[in-house]
């Protein structure tokens, strides 16, 4: 400042400039950040070392030895510990995804329901976003898998469901679809359907762009996707066959098992995330003012295409950010699986394998690294997301 | 005889009529609200049959089926004579103890009492409005209540309390320790870590986005992990930390994180002018943000660092699954013990631990929602 007046700085003592005091402040800081760190570091040597367990990632190739309940990929008990780890792994991957889809679908019903006109309606909305908000997930888990899924009847006395579906307390059992060999056709019609509808999409576009006439874009790409292949399958014969659930003496064979443990998590965290995507939903379409509706009813457009047009696309730019945080916080949440026994990454990696082998420093360190790249590929994600549609101010 | 031209104009308005009876009243709010179109009709109907379903047999399982005295399982059976069975609340009353202190020495349990009626006392200086000497409730709350409380748990020999371990601690009172440390400790820390993040120093900057990032990317669960099993051995063995101490610093460094964000959040709503005004005149740093900024900072954000009070407070019940023996753990060992097992025990259990839980986070909630609406309208009435 003193500079651009042409005089001289002012000579200040070390201890008062700014400069000074900032680069002592943060040498002292790295100083005392790497003292505790190499004091860490040489405490759990000593500890392991007293504790004769062996450091390295050696143990990820030893064999597990243990069970797990529910495998996406081929698992014995002869499995390594690294097995674990990817079934631990796909299993979170698993639920997270379910329950996001899930959780969307209910959170932004009950958030649409909320701003509706019918009081009966959004009150009733609104009381399930503020109980359900306002109790811990882990009691929701515990709820649903104790004193809901667990309290079903035993297998002597399970219930069956019209369709072959079979309920009892050790799992919901579903009919396993077997196609026949004509299914191949019906997929290649799927797939002729989609590229004829994208086709169709872009001659339309083009053709309102020359002559300003509109096609029924949707009820043909509907029929070409759905009507197409649901034809060809039943020409085909209907081409599948169902493995029903066999009540055994002991045990239910055959069909598909939905574990009471996958199902009460899946549950809990799709009703309780839903509960707090609905808040955004909610505040997302309340940000777009009412002038934006106004402004299209006045220019002739009609409520559906004002809603599709206007308000949603502007309204996806508040909703979207807190959206994702909220899958994020679904993916986290999804490692209280632990406490009900679904076989999930921290189950079976920071519970079992850590059990088993002790070393805790490489098991936490890759659970956590675990974690942290989901958060920083879809934070990254979202970044690309907001440098694209936030709002070009001038 | 008027000309044929001539017209008459009336010279006061004539009086509004009244809007059709069907659009008055309970008619029109009903035809406004309930029954616009087919849609809301259908909406109205799907919504009272919804309530049909929910109302009856929650009043029936928590109040009119309930089974309200009874000394063991015997009395919340199904019978031929009792078809319906309700809530089992004998269940509760006679745990009610276990609930609240977990395995505390019965003749030691007025220490527990004072201290909620201290941490109360703190709680209602703080957050009430025009209590006087908020400054002292501060102190009060954040520095002389911990060391009180610590001495009134733990055990001070000294003053004739005798020691209680951790390991005997449990219920409603291990809940409220948690969410209480967490509390303390991270609205503090969370300051520290936000002005870390927006100062100027690359390096400390560095640490506390690093820090910030790395608690908030990772499941709670897995920094309890992390305090319970690498904590012990971070440090020399002969320090070993207490179990719940572990749990209680997971706890604490978690909530600093999300705690920073909010904070942040808070320093971001400050308009550049009062640093500005501050620099002006001749505030240094800490005067600046002690005496200026943070005060207005935190004053804003007080509704979020309500919510995400409420967020820790139900996080705490994660403690549970490091063998912490707080009010969930205990709700899961009381609907076991086979005195009174019965097939509505564990819903009763529940149904007790969603009553508390949801009473003590609505409340907060309701308070964040009336600063909010304070603040709301002040800002508005000084434009």
């Amino acid at each position: 400042m003193a500079d651009a007046r042409g005089t001289a700085r002012p000579q200040v003592s070390p201890i008062n400039d700014p400069r000074w005091r900032s680069a002592i402040v943060q040498v002292l800081l790295c100083l005392v950040i790497a003292w505790l760190a190499y004091g860490a570091i040489t405490n759990a040597a000593d500890n392991l070392a007293r504790a004769r367990i062996a450091s390295g990632f050696d143990f990820w190739n030893s064999t597990a030895g243990f069970d797990i309940s529910q495998t996406l990929i081929p698992y014995t008990t002869q499995s390594t510990y690294g097995r674990a780890f990817w079934v631990g792994l796909l299993n979170t991957l698993l639920v997270a995804s379910l329950g996001i889809v899930f959780a969307t679908i209910i959170g932004f019903a009950i958030g649409i329901l909320q701003l509706s006109k019918n009081v009966l309606v959004s009150r009733l909305a609104a009381a399930y976003v503020e109980i359900i908000r306002n109790l811990p997930l882990l009691l929701q888990l515990l709820f649903w898998y104790n004193a809901v899924l667990k309290a079903l009847p035993n297998l002597r006395e399970s219930i069956t469901i019209p369709g072959g579906a079979v309920l009892n307390n050790r799992g919901l059992f579903l009919p396993r679809p077997i196609f026949g060999g004509a299914m191949d056709f019906v997929l290649a019609a799927f797939g002729l359907g989609v590229i004829g509808a994208i086709a169709f999409r872009h001659w339309a576009r083009r053709r309102q762009a020359l002559t300003g006439e509109q096609s029924p874009v949707f009820i043909v790409a509907l029929s070409l996707i759905v009507v197409l292949p649901l034809v060809v399958f039943v020409a085909a014969g209907i081409p599948v066959t169902f493995e029903q659930p066999e009540m055994g003496r002991f045990n239910i064979s055959g069909g598909i098992e939905i574990l009471p443990e996958f199902a009460a998590l899946l549950f809990g965290l799709s009703i309780y995330t839903a509960a707090f995507i609905a808040e955004v939903v909610r505040a997302g379409i309340q940000a777009v003012s009412q002038g934006q509706t106004e402004a299209a009813f006045s220019l002739g457009l009609r409520p559906g295409p004002t809603l599709r047009l206007i308000v949603i696309p502007q309204a996806m730019r508040v909703i979207v950010p807190p959206l994702t945080n909220q899958y994020l916080n679904l993916t986290k949440n999804s490692s209280l699986a632990v406490a009900i026994g679904y076989p999930d990454l921290v189950q079976v990696f920071t519970g079992t394998v850590l059990n088993q082998t002790g070393q805790a420093v490489e098991v936490v360190a890759i659970t956590m690294a675990v974690y942290l790249t989901i958060s920083l590929i879809t934070s990254g994600l979202m970044n690309l997301y907001n440098r694209r549609f936030a709002l070009k101010e001038r | 005889m008027a000309s044929a031209n001539s017209s008459f104009v009336r010279t006061t308005p004539v009086p509004a009529m009244a809007p059709p009876e069907r659009e008055r009243g309970m008619v029109g709010w009903l035809r406004d609200n309930l029954l616009s179109s087919p849609i809301n009709i259908a909406l109205t109907l799907a919504s009272l049959w919804l309530l049909y379903l929910i109302i009856p047999s929650l009043l029936n399982f928590l109040v009119l089926d309930a089974t309200w005295t009874g000394h063991d399982r015997t009395a919340c059976l199904m019978t031929p004579e009792r078809p319906h069975v309700g809530a089992c609340w004998p269940f509760v009353w006679e745990r009610i103890n276990f609930f609240t202190y977990g395995f505390y020495p019965a003749n030691e349990r007025w220490r527990v009492n004072i201290f909620f009626v201290l941490l109360v006392v703190g709680i209602v200086w703080l957050l009430k409005r025009r209590m006087p000497y908020k400054k002292f409730g501060a102190i009060y709350f954040f520095i002389l209540l911990p060391i009180v409380s610590i001495m009134l748990l733990l055990g001070f020999p000294p003053l004739g309390l005798s020691y209680v371990a951790t390991s005997l601690w449990g219920g409603i009172m291990v809940t409220v320790v948690v969410s209480a440390v967490g509390i303390v400790f991270s609205l503090p820390l969370g300051i520290i870590l936000a002005l870390g993040r927006r100062s100027t120093m690359p390096v400390v900057r560095l640490f506390s986005v690093i820090f910030i990032e790395f608690v908030r990317g990772v499941p709670l669960i897995t920094v309890l992990f992390m305090a319970s099993v690498m904590l012990p051995l971070f440090v020399p063995e002969s320090w070993s930390p207490d179990k719940l101490l572990r749990a209680l610093i997971g706890v604490a460094l978690f909530a600093a994180a999300y705690m920073a964000e909010v904070v942040r959040a808070g320093l971001q709503g400050i308009p550049r002018g009062q640093y500005e005004g501050a620099e002006a005149l001749g505030l240094g740093y800490w005067k600046m943000m002690g005496l200026i900024i943070l005060p207005q900072a935190l004053r804003i954000t007080i509704p979020n660092i309500v919510n995400s009070n409420i967020a820790l407070f139900k996080d705490t019940t994660l403690v549970f699954i490091v063998g912490i023996f707080d009010f969930l753990r205990t709700i899961e060992v009381a609907r076991i013990d086979p005195k009174w097992a019965t097939p509505i025990t564990s819903t009763t259990g529940y149904a007790f631990a969603a009553i508390f839980y949801f009473l003590c986070c609505w409340m907060m909630s309701r308070y964040a929602r009336g600063v909010e609406t304070r603040l709301v309208t002040r800002n508005r009435r000084r434009k």
